[in-house]
């Protein structure tokens, strides 16, 4: 075999691994959900779904953890999306470029970059104790709106950043002002492309759990909370606790569990993807 | 209408604000509850002792068992991602069509989406009995499943960066590659890695920083028994389990026990913060810039 063979061979063996390699994360995933769905679909049904934990495996259900999780998301997005809106527009419109710029864009960066138990040890500390809201549903929404915080400032500011120049020049020239031109134009114009990103951060916050561990939030819950102070348990955290029980019939609740999680964050991650996709296809500048 | 937008403006920083706020308020938290651990512990024999019982009778206070469990699971995920996601980056870039590259990339992300959670129960009911059947020794908690797993869900971070390191290399780069006779596979690792060497590194250095933060799956399947070992087939314990684990329990608020969470915490937070602005400073310094 000659030296060029031998180099086309090796250049056909490392196609083959790539494929490979591209393939074996799907191939796994494939496998796992479809472990999941086998384990967790006899247990999935209407009574799963409607009732209250309970000590037996056979009778217990997921309504507080459900509850409790779609009541995180609504507080999270309440308190995260102004906020972090707000501070794009700042950054991206008002905030002068220099140090100061530079030192807050690395901030962010920094935070990105944070462990999600360290913003629970931060809640635990700020909101649970100093603030006196405990365990709450309110405490858990504020600390995953600061683990969400970067992700949404920084789409916001791509966002903004894609809308063009001549826009913003139009408006002046109308005799906008600077607020009015961000509020009637720049925001609509980048509201799809901040949207998704808003969602793509939410559907992170949903499948969150070790923070809202730190901050107390309960395995066992006999009820379902109704005002934002309640005590509560999330999806995540009710997966957890049947998953480190030894008992079988726990961990095929938790496949049934892990089931509508799945299903919630598969359904944000695609309002997400058909936001985008409409998105590039409306908008040419 | 002066008035207006400049209180708007002002409200507009008081949120960029925030951020700075949070980042004060990690590091006072942190600093302050760990200070009063300290004062109880010294400093000496909580990097040097080399076992951690706090939540036993006879307490000890060393790290170092936590520290070890957190490197085994970040080594074995690193050694199971890094191959495979730069594989994929450079089989993406250089092999395949670039319609199978817009398929299969979103579709890696999906990996990336899946909550940590549910990796965990994948590691504890799936990994770790097929493994058993090839690994007699293995333990029902173990770091190697834990590992595995964490690698497969951080195999899209390395994969996205490296490949967008990968692509940003300039063409001609390429083509003088492919002038010279070099195969597809010389061209990748002749020209196209090194070029984008900073630019993997980086990816390495976020992932490792992702993998050292990771709770919940070496929550649910590496266990709760601090070691000060390299073995992965023994159940270990890392900084963010012993968290997750004391956070469960009824450790009474201002209890020395209580404290160790957080000197575990800035423990952890020194890392992943070294980490990252590493990961910053060579994308600074290292980018290369082409014309």
């Amino acid at each position: 075999m000659t030296n060029s063979e031998l180099n086309r061979l090796k250049d056909k063996a490392f196609q083959i691994f790539g494929i490979f390699c591209t393939f074996i994360g799907l191939v796994v995933l494939a496998i796992f959900l479809i472990d999941i769905v086998m384990e967790g679909a006899k247990r999935l049904d209407w009574d799963f779904l409607t009732s209250l934990p309970s000590r037996r495996a056979s009778q217990a259900g997921i309504k507080t953890a459900w509850v409790g999780t779609l009541w995180i998301l609504v507080l999270t997005t309440l308190i995260a999306l102004p906020l972090g809106v707000a501070a794009g527009v700042y950054l991206e419109e008002y905030g002068k470029k220099g140090r100061w710029a530079n030192f807050l864009e690395i901030n962010i960066a920094n935070l990105a970059g944070v462990p999600s138990i360290i913003y629970g040890l931060l809640g635990l500390e700020i909101f649970v104790r100093q603030m006196k809201l405990g365990s709450s549903l309110l405490a858990g929404a504020l600390t995953l709106s600061l683990l969400i915080l970067p992700i949404i400032i920084v789409t916001t500011r791509e966002a903004i950043k894609a809308v063009p120049r001549s826009i913003r020049d139009g408006s002046y020239a109308l005799g906008a002002s600077k607020w009015q031109t961000v509020w009637n134009q720049v925001l609509p114009a980048s509201f799809g492309s901040i949207l998704t990103g808003i969602i793509l951060a939410l559907s992170r916050a949903v499948g969150e759990t070790a923070p809202l561990i730190v901050i107390g939030a309960l395995a066992y819950v006999p009820f379902t909370p109704s005002s934002p102070l309640d005590e509560f348990t999330v999806l995540p955290i009710q997966i957890f606790n049947w998953t480190s029980r030894p008992q079988e019939a726990f961990l095929t609740n938790a496949a049934a569990a892990i089931i509508v999680l799945l299903l919630l964050t598969f359904l944000l991650n695609g309002i997400a993807v058909y936001l985008r996709n409409r998105q590039q296809r409306k908008v040419k500048w | 209408m002066r008035v207006t937008e400049k209180i708007i403006e002002g409200l507009l920083w008081l949120s960029a604000l925030i951020t700075i706020l949070v980042t004060i308020g990690i590091i006072w938290v942190l600093l302050s509850e760990s200070i009063g651990f300290f004062k109880e512990v010294s400093i000496v024999e909580f990097l040097t002792e080399k076992e951690w019982t706090p939540l036993f009778a006879n307490k000890k206070f060393g790290i170092m068992p936590l520290v070890a469990g957190t490197l085994l699971t970040t080594l074995i995920a690193i050694a199971v991602a890094l191959p495979i996601g730069l594989t994929i980056a450079i089989y993406l870039n250089e092999y395949a069509h670039a319609r199978m590259k817009q398929i299969v990339k979103p579709m890696l992300e999906v990996l990336a989406t899946i909550p940590t959670v549910v990796y965990g129960f994948f590691a504890l009911t799936v990994v770790t009995p097929f493994l058993q059947q090839f690994i007699p020794g293995l333990a029902g908690f173990n770091a190697l499943s834990a590992g595995i797993v964490m690698g497969i869900m951080i195999i899209p971070m390395i994969s996205s960066l490296s490949e967008d390191a990968i692509s940003s290399v300039p063409r001609s780069l390429r083509e003088a590659a492919y002038g010279m006779g070099s195969t597809r596979l010389q061209t990748s690792f002749g020209v196209m890695v090194p070029a984008a060497s900073s630019g993997i590194i980086v990816s390495v250095i976020l992932a490792i920083s992702r993998a050292v933060g990771e709770t919940m799956i070496v929550a649910v399947a590496a266990g709760q028994q601090p070691r000060l070992t390299m073995n992965p087939l023994v159940p270990i314990e890392t900084i963010t389990t012993y968290i997750v684990q004391v956070s469960m329990g009824d450790v009474p608020q201002g209890s020395l026990e209580y404290k160790t969470i957080f000197a575990a915490g800035i423990t952890l937070f020194v890392f992943t913060f070294a980490l990252n602005n590493l990961s910053f400073w060579i994308k600074k310094k290292y980018q290369e810039k082409y014309d």
